[in-house]
């Protein structure tokens, strides 16, 4: 006998403020907000200094460690971060040697990093929980503890920046100019790729490591638009990101859709408006007056 | 006369292909030289040996009787403008606050001084008005300008400049070399330039390099050095020269093109 199907009730809020009552939505909140800071703040680096690819490359690298903390049954986060400051430090002296010339190494490296991760997942036995919030993001499912190593993260990216705060914007600007002051160019710049990869770690667990690179780099890449000091691009690119996990967060939720994907949807739609407002504005600037 | 720079018998490049050979440049205190020579002819390797950018082969090079890791210190680095530069969100203050980086030590903020000099480099070259403008809003005048400031700010003994003109009209190259020439009462500049015609009428002492270089502390070009860097092609470079700085050969010819070419046909 075949029971007629029920309709499946599930509770849907139709209000933020109504799913913030759950503790899980309330993490999730937080995180995104952790998170669009410390995107903000390390993607500004990333897009002035046009190296996206490395970004990308770190994250898919940071897969080798979770793979690792699978296999050895310890948090594949510190996995993750481990494997990432060390493809950052890597893939940062290959740039550093070769000048711009070392694209191919680093999709080696960016490779290799990700197969071993593979491998290591392959002789992992029994059930591989959560491996997929890696892969896809489960802003959803951030516990309370990561919300303080993800502050503790944002609290050492607001430190070292506001202290070699002059420093890398020189090294950004012109390395060449740097290196006659007798900077230490090639530390800095480590030093900044290193930053990247707890940016990109974090990122990880909202958007998963396959959409990283795109909340690094969307809303710096917005603010870049609209404006023309480091600072300011920083601070709105910071609330760019968190305006867009906000809503990314919501519409998922509200529609039951994969949270990670949802929220990147947000922000590109958002980027290609801002692409489009902007060539507007400029044509109407450009127009000669009446 | 004191020497600021002085390359003894440089080699650099590959071993097999050198780009400078055995260059030997003694430049005294508050010359303003000029360097010219076809492209690939080795004036940027010079520039980053003189930076420490490029380990030369053999020879020495001291830049106030000081290896060039330490030397550099007393240089006012003024590189070529690049159109990239635009795309870069700073403003003209925070690119000549780098000139201020050497004298303040990591993990420390500009202070009052900084600021001070900063905006004495502004006024120095005429932008004090522009510092909070940002640097894609400038001309390409206005910003090597910008590039001379932050070379300035770092109180520099030396200004070494690459092609300051490259990119700019001939109404803004004028003043820019005006302003050079005002700088050197002070400092001792070198420039690499193509740009042969403005370097004859501004410069003190000219260096033709190609691979090897001929400079004879003078401001004269000769034939020779010309036909020593470029193979000759002397009509092309020597076009639209405003001051004469070709010695008068036997035959009189007065005009500097016919001069040029009928020093070729010596050859």
């Amino acid at each position: 006998m075949v029971l007629p199907r029920q309709p499946t009730t599930i509770l849907h809020p139709a209000t933020m403020l109504d799913a913030l009552q759950f503790d899980f939505m309330q993490n999730a909140l937080m995180a995104g907000i952790l998170v669009s800071i410390a995107c903000g703040i390390i993607g500004t680096f990333v897009v002035v200094n046009r190296i996206v690819f490395i970004s990308g490359g770190i994250a898919h690298a940071a897969y080798g460690g979770i793979g690792l903390g699978y296999f050895f049954q310890f948090n594949p986060i510190w996995g993750a971060i481990a494997f990432g400051l060390i493809s950052a430090l890597g893939m940062g002296w290959v740039e550093q040697q070769t000048k711009q010339r070392g694209d191919t190494l680093i999709g080696v490296m960016w490779a290799i990093g990700m197969a071993i991760g593979i491998i290591l997942i392959d002789f992992t036995e029994g059930y591989k929980a959560g491996l997929e919030s890696y892969l896809f993001g489960s802003i959803l499912a951030v516990p309370r503890s990561d919300l303080w190593l993800m502050f503790g993260v944002d609290c050492v990216i607001i430190a070292l920046i506001a202290l070699l705060y002059k420093e890398l914007l020189a090294i950004s600007f012109d390395p060449v100019f740097a290196t006659t002051r007798n900077l230490p160019v090639r530390s800095l710049y480590l030093v900044l790729v290193g930053l990247i990869a707890l940016t990109v770690v974090m990122v990880m667990q909202i958007v998963g490591l396959i959409m990283v690179i795109a909340l690094l780099t969307i809303p710096a890449a917005i603010a870049s638009q609209w404006q023309k000091k480091i600072t300011a691009m920083m601070g709105l690119a910071s609330l760019l990101g968190i305006s867009f996990t906000t809503t990314g967060l919501w519409l998922s939720y509200r529609f039951n859709l994969t949270s990670g994907a949802t929220i990147i949807l947000v922000s590109g739609i958002a980027y290609l408006l801002s692409l489009g407002l902007k060539a507007y504005g400029d044509r109407q600037s450009t127009q000669p007056e009446a | 006369m004191e020497t600021v720079i002085s390359l003894e018998r440089v080699w650099a490049g590959y071993p097999k292909t050198p780009v400078l050979e055995d260059i030997n440049l003694q430049v005294q205190a508050l010359d303003f030289i000029g360097l010219i020579g076809p492209n690939g002819g080795g004036k940027t390797t010079l520039l980053k040996v003189l930076l420490g950018l490029v380990q030369p082969q053999r020879g020495t090079v001291k830049i106030l009787d000081r290896p060039v890791t330490q030397g550099r210190r007393y240089i006012g680095y003024v590189p070529q403008i690049l159109e990239l530069d635009r795309d870069f969100p700073i403003q003209v203050r925070d690119v000549v606050n780098m000139g201020r980086l050497g004298k303040r030590k990591l993990f420390h903020r500009y202070n009052r001084k900084d600021r001070e000099i900063v905006q004495r480099s502004l006024v120095q070259v005429g932008m004090a008005d522009k510092g909070d403008r940002p640097i894609g809003e400038l001309s390409g005048g206005e910003r090597q300008r910008v590039y001379i400031a932050r070379a300035l700010a770092s109180e520099p003994k030396i200004l070494l400049l690459d092609e300051p003109t490259a990119n700019v009209d001939s109404h803004v190259q004028n003043s820019i070399y005006e302003l050079l020439k005002e700088l050197n009462q002070s400092m001792t500049i070198m420039m690499i330039s193509h740009d042969l015609g403005a370097i004859s009428s501004y410069v003190k002492t000219v260096g033709c390099l190609n691979r090897r270089l001929h400079y004879h502390h003078d401001r004269l070009i000769t034939p020779t050095m010309i036909e020593e860097t470029y193979q000759c092609p002397v009509d092309l470079i020597a076009h639209g020269i405003p001051h004469r700085v070709f010695p008068d050969h036997a035959d009189g010819s007065s005009s500097p093109t016919h001069h040029h070419s009928s020093s070729c046909d010596h050859a």
